[in-house]
């Protein structure tokens, strides 16, 4: 991650908001990348919750908007790059999903920006940190995700 | 109400520096469900495990987490542990606080913060965990080695030593490869028949080994240790069992011109043959195509056109009606040991982005012949008994051109990667022209010498000191013949001169490609293959003899370019690789597969289209009186893999992946 | 069939048969060729060698015109021209700084979508229309093909499969009637533009490429390149001098070889403009001709 990146995050934290983000992860290659960026001691944004999946071809669309529900800003998707699943082609299943998802997402009322769809290898400790930091800072510019709290506030 | 014991792992100052695990457990503890909390400096260590199995008794726990380091590390550890203290083991789950907190946080509150955070989830998650059983699958205890080469054979041999059977399929009408046609092999110069020989009649006569020639692998079902394979037996046109051997059908043949596959078309043979004379097994086959018999079948002439071998042959062992036949055999492992194919230079080329090297001749100029074709020229049993003649005129050639690298480096126009043993066995060949024609000179045309490996360098530097090889670093351009000789216009780069020599002969080594017919045998075996037909591994580094496909491994050049030692050591570790699987009487493995519930299926299979592994199966679900009342999907959970891909397709939820199940990670979602 | 004709200064020139012969054999092959207005230099040789911007624009302005007029092909006969103008297009095509840059100079939208034609490409999509519409085949006329340097190199700009050792003039070649001959030269180079300033050389290297065509049986060498054609024809008594015995080999052009099989008059193919005598080839064509053939009856003159 670069310093700049770094000091964006610590002037946007300064400001107070702290985006809550969930991200779905594949086991064999996003997990393994994000467990190398630990062994790596890559710092970086504090604001990502990681779920880990086998593949993300098990991802259901459904968890994403459930994750939004339940109050996420944010939302990553990462798993193996194209031709190098572990099940040799979930991430196909994925990204197919993802290209149909993300129309259901409009739908729902949640700006397509608050959710991040990347390829991340087991080698890529690096990548991951750069993904974790470059969406907590946009999800940091787009501010909170409270249409939905809201509405829930509105049901009470 | 779940009674869950939660584990905080300092991992020494590794976690506790940057989180307050007292905090953590003490946070933990008191949520709803959560019977017991602790943390601990090594959680991994013997005391460490003590407490966790010391909880789960006294607190009669009925869940565990331990949030500490990536389960990748000691999710197996901690899983052992709660299961010796009597809970099922995938009741136990992990919370990543180490790789994925406190080592790349230095905010210790928000690092406390995210631990609690994702401990929770998986507390949320654990109280959703069901017991599982780990899946057992008996092994057939009986290997299919597929091709009989000298990797084939190795792999055979190994494993029918270790005390199990064997069954070897080879589509030739001998065994033996490729290496039973070489003259000598580097860097020893030992005769590579002499050698191998003595293997051949080894399996043969191995009463563990079940020897199919003349024989293809038709189908493949099944999963590791339950394979069925059907094998196509190819008709011979001669009976195995009463032939001898004795040969008296090929002397009577009256189509003796046809080329020999063997010699690599520079000898000849009978249309019945044994393709050479030290052939296991020794019995011959009828080449249809050249058959005069057939060929007037074909015709459709009513007189039959030859039959002169079934005369001839004194026990009845000629059956020209043999059809093709198949046979099934059940086994549970796989060795794919395919071997090469060498690039063919001319014109015609299999695939589409290969292009040929017509300038050279190949074809054209009977003088131009490949590295395989010197190989039969140098071996005594070849077609010149082992004296180098130029297939035009019978002459010895006095100089000789090889060049190096054809089809190989070479992206524009072949492959882009190295064949790996073509520098080596062009320093061989030119050490046994020398040896043989003391006055030839050969020149070589090289790119680099890659001569790595155990005596190997020692010997290209013996080809140039001592049998005093020209070694020219350059490419050829073009070639054709003027008169008696052929001209090579090349360039040697190092004098930035450009060359012409007159050769009498000219060797190219060609590349190593795969097997034709690779794709549909690796397809029949769900396993992967790269953009040029060779066999992928599992990983390149640690996994380099087994496939992507449990069960099925991998062996000698069909998976790269590989010499002789290399693809005997590949071999014997595919072989210690089966043995080890049929040390056990049954396979064990995680019950983390995919389950579908009939009531709820409605059998739209679109699982099936998207598994990957042909793990989903069809299941008629029938009344008391046999009605059929609908086909559902069912899982062979033998060779589901549990990626969960089928789990998010299915409209009707039906689809269960055990231990990442819709309830599992709602609840983690909920936990948020 | 409509195409883009850019015949460059060799075809009024040097090459003027080459021109003649391509018109002569459209009537009958059904080619209309629109030559593009106001069409500029290829910059073959002096351009390119001097300025490399400037080598592409010039022939970049050709294209340029030519999308204008709406031309998805262009067909540029001589292979110098060929060459810059699809080496023009390879270069623009690979290099969006190189595209910015040639649009500025061009001052007007070029979206780089011509695609360019030597004549060999053009002839051997025709191949099977020349086989049908061959009236007077030359049966028995060995002919060696000379591709020369720029026709098939480099692969990455012609695309040619088998640019070590192509066979599509010898498609032609077989269309016409006429027999291929198998030679080791015919990529060597001529010479080309290096025919004033080093003769020696040139007459030297033509001389190779002669008696490689000769040994190899040929009756005549069949070229696609005024350069080449204008070396071998225009400097062949040079080339006799050192010979074993003096040549007598007819340069012809691709188009002229397509024109005789069509039973083109030799007038209108320009066979009476070689050093050369062109005997040696219209004798099978005299042989070929049968009373009935063609209303272009040919003449069997000989003008050389």
């Amino acid at each position: 991650m670069s310093s700049t990146t770094t000091s964006t995050i610590t002037a946007k934290a300064a400001q107070g908001f702290e985006p809550r983000i969930m991200a779905f992860v594949c086991n064999w290659c996003t997990y393994t990348g994000a467990d190398l960026a630990g062994t790596s001691r890559l710092h970086m944004a504090h604001n990502v919750r990681i779920v880990r999946l086998p593949c993300t071809g098990r991802i259901d669309p459904l968890f994403i908007i459930k994750a939004f529900e339940r109050g996420a800003d944010g939302v990553i998707v990462s798993g193996c790059h194209p031709a190098d699943c572990h099940y040799s082609v979930g991430n196909y299943h994925a990204r197919r999903r993802f290209a149909i998802g993300r129309g259901l997402l409009k739908f729902f009322g949640i700006d397509e920006r608050r959710l991040t769809f990347s390829w991340v290898s087991a080698s890529e400790g690096k990548k991951w940190a750069d993904v974790v930091n470059e969406t907590t800072a946009r999800i940091q510019g787009l501010g909170a995700f409270d249409a939905f709290r809201n509405l829930t506030e509105d049901w009470k | 109400m779940a009674r869950i014991g939660v584990f905080v792992c300092h991992c020494g100052e590794n976690i506790g520096r940057t989180v307050d695990c007292a905090r953590v457990a003490q946070a933990l503890g008191e949520l709803p469900g959560v019977a017991h909390a602790a943390d601990y400096k090594y959680m991994c260590s013997d005391p460490g495990q003590a407490l966790v199995k010391q909880a789960i008794v006294e607190k009669k726990l009925d869940g565990v987490v331990v949030a500490a380091c990536s389960p990748h590390m000691h999710e197996k550890t901690f899983r052992r542990t709660v299961s010796s203290a009597g809970l099922n083991p995938f009741l136990c789950e992990m919370a990543n606080i180490r790789e994925h907190c406190s080592w790349i946080h230095e905010d210790c509150e928000a690092a406390t913060v995210k631990a609690t955070d994702l401990a929770r989830f998986m507390i949320e998650k654990v109280k959703h965990n069901v017991p599982l059983q780990p899946i057992r699958i008996p092994i057939t205890r009986r290997a299919l080695v597929i091709g009989a080469g000298i990797s084939g054979i190795q792999a055979a041999l190994d494993i029918a030593d270790g005390g199990r059977d064997v069954v070897l399929v080879e589509k030739e009408p001998s065994i033996g490869g490729h290496m039973s046609q070489l003259s000598e092999t580097f860097p020893t110069l030992d005769c590579s028949q002499c050698i191998l020989t003595p293997r051949m009649v080894e399996v043969y006569q191995h009463p563990r080994i079940k020897l199919y020639s003349y024989s293809e692998v038709d189908a493949v079902e099944g999963y590791i240790g339950s394979f069925t394979v059907r094998i196509r037996r190819k008709a011979r046109s001669v009976d195995e069992s009463k032939c001898n051997g004795c040969g008296e059908c090929q002397k009577v043949c009256p189509n003796r011109k046809i080329p020999s596959e063997f010699d690599v078309g520079l000898g000849k043979r009978s249309a019945i043959y044994v393709p050479f004379p030290q052939a296991v097994p020794n019995i011959p086959v009828i080449d249809r195509e050249n058959c005069a018999l057939y060929k007037g079948r074909a015709r459709g002439a009513k007189k039959q056109a030859c039959g002169r071998c079934a005369e001839a042959c004194g026990r009845q062992a000629i059956d020209y009606d043999q059809q093709d036949s198949f046979v099934t055999e059940k086994v549970g492992a796989i060795i794919v040991a395919t071997g090469y194919q060498l690039y063919s230079i001319g014109k015609q080329q299999e695939a589409e982005n290969l292009k040929g090297y017509g300038e050279y001749g190949y074809g054209r100029i009977p003088d131009v012949i490949d590295g395989l074709q010197f190989e039969r020229l140098a071996s005594a049993s070849g077609p010149t008994s082992g004296k180098i003649l130029r297939p035009s005129d019978g002459k010895e050639p006095k100089t000789i051109a090889f060049l190096q690298c054809i089809g190989s480096r070479d992206p524009a126009k072949g492959m882009e990667y190295c064949s790996k043993i073509c520098c080596m066995y062009v320093a061989k060949h030119t050490m046994l022209y020398h040896h043989k024609v003391h006055d030839g000179k050969a020149v070589v045309f090289y790119m680099d010498i890659r001569a790595a490996g155990k005596g190997y360098d020692e010997f290209a530097r013996r080809a140039i000191e001592e049998s005093h090889a020209l070694y020219l670093r350059g490419r050829v351009s073009k070639m054709y013949r003027e008169g008696d000789v052929i001209k090579v216009f090349g360039v040697d780069t190092l004098s930035g001169e450009p060359v012409v020599i007159d050769a009498d002969m000219v060797v190219l080594a060609t590349a190593m490609r795969p097997q034709p017919g690779i794709e549909a045998l690796a397809q029949k075996l769900s396993i992967s293959y790269d953009g040029h037909g060779f066999i992928n591994e599992a990983h390149p580094k640690l996994r380099p003899v087994e496939t992507n496909t449990a069960g099925v491994f991998v062996a000698g050049a069909c998976q790269s370019p590989r010499d002789i030692p290399d693809s005997v050591a590949m071999a014997s570790a595919t072989a210690s690789k089966v043995l080890g699987l049929f040390s056990a009487e049954e396979l064990e493995r995680e019950p983390l597969v995919a389950h579908i519930d009939p009531a709820l299926c409605v059998g739209c299979f679109h699982c099936e289209r998207v598994c990957a592994y042909g793990a989903i199966e069809h299941k008629e679900i029938r009344d008391k009186n046999d009605n059929l009342i609908k086909i559902v999907a069912e899982v062979n959970s033998g060779v589901c893999q549990g990626c969960g891909t089928c789990q998010a397709t299915c409209p009707s939820k039906a689809d269960e992946l055990e231990g990442f199940t819709d309830q599992q990670i709602y609840a983690e979602i909920n936990a948020f | 069939m409509k195409i883009g004709f850019f015949p460059g200064c060799s075809l009024h020139g040097t090459g003027k048969e080459y021109g003649e012969s391509l018109q002569a054999i459209t009537v009958p092959l059904g080619i209309e060729l629109a030559e593009i207005r106001d069409w500029a230099c290829c910059g073959a040789t002096s351009a390119h060698a001097t300025n490399h911007l400037l080598g592409i624009a010039l022939p970049a302005r050709t294209l340029a015109q030519a999308e204008e007029e709406k031309h998805g092909e262009v067909l540029a006969p001589c292979a110098a021209c060929y060459s810059r103008l699809a080496a023009a297009r390879d270069e623009i095509a690979h290099d969006p700084t190189l595209a910015q840059r040639v649009n500025g100079i061009l001052g007007k939208p070029f979206a780089n979508s011509v695609a360019v034609l030597n004549i060999v490409d053009l002839l051997v999509k025709m191949a099977p229309v020349i086989k049908q519409k061959t009236t007077h085949p030359l049966t028995g006329m060995k002919v060696a093909s000379y591709y020369g340097c720029l026709l098939v190199r480099p692969p990455k700009v012609t695309n040619c499969a088998e640019f070590e050792s192509p066979q599509v003039m010898e498609e032609v070649v077989r269309a016409t009637g006429a027999t291929p001959v198998e030679w080791p030269k015919k990529l060597d180079c001529c010479g080309g533009g290096f025919s004033l300033s080093r003769s020696a050389s040139v007459v030297r290297l033509g001389r190779e490429i002669l008696e490689n065509a000769r040994s190899a049986g040929a009756d005549v060498l069949l070229v696609a390149c005024p350069m080449c054609q204008s070396n071998l024809d225009m400097r062949q008594q040079a080339m006799s001098r050192r010979s074993t015995k003096p040549f007598d080999m007819p340069i012809l052009y691709i188009t002229q070889l397509v024109g005789m099989a069509l039973g083109c008059d030799s007038k209108s193919l320009g066979l009476g403009r070689h050093f050369v005598s062109t005997a040696p080839a219209t004798k099978f064509m005299a042989a070929a001709s049968t009373p009935a053939a063609h209303t272009n009856q040919p003449t069997a003159t000989k003008e050389a």
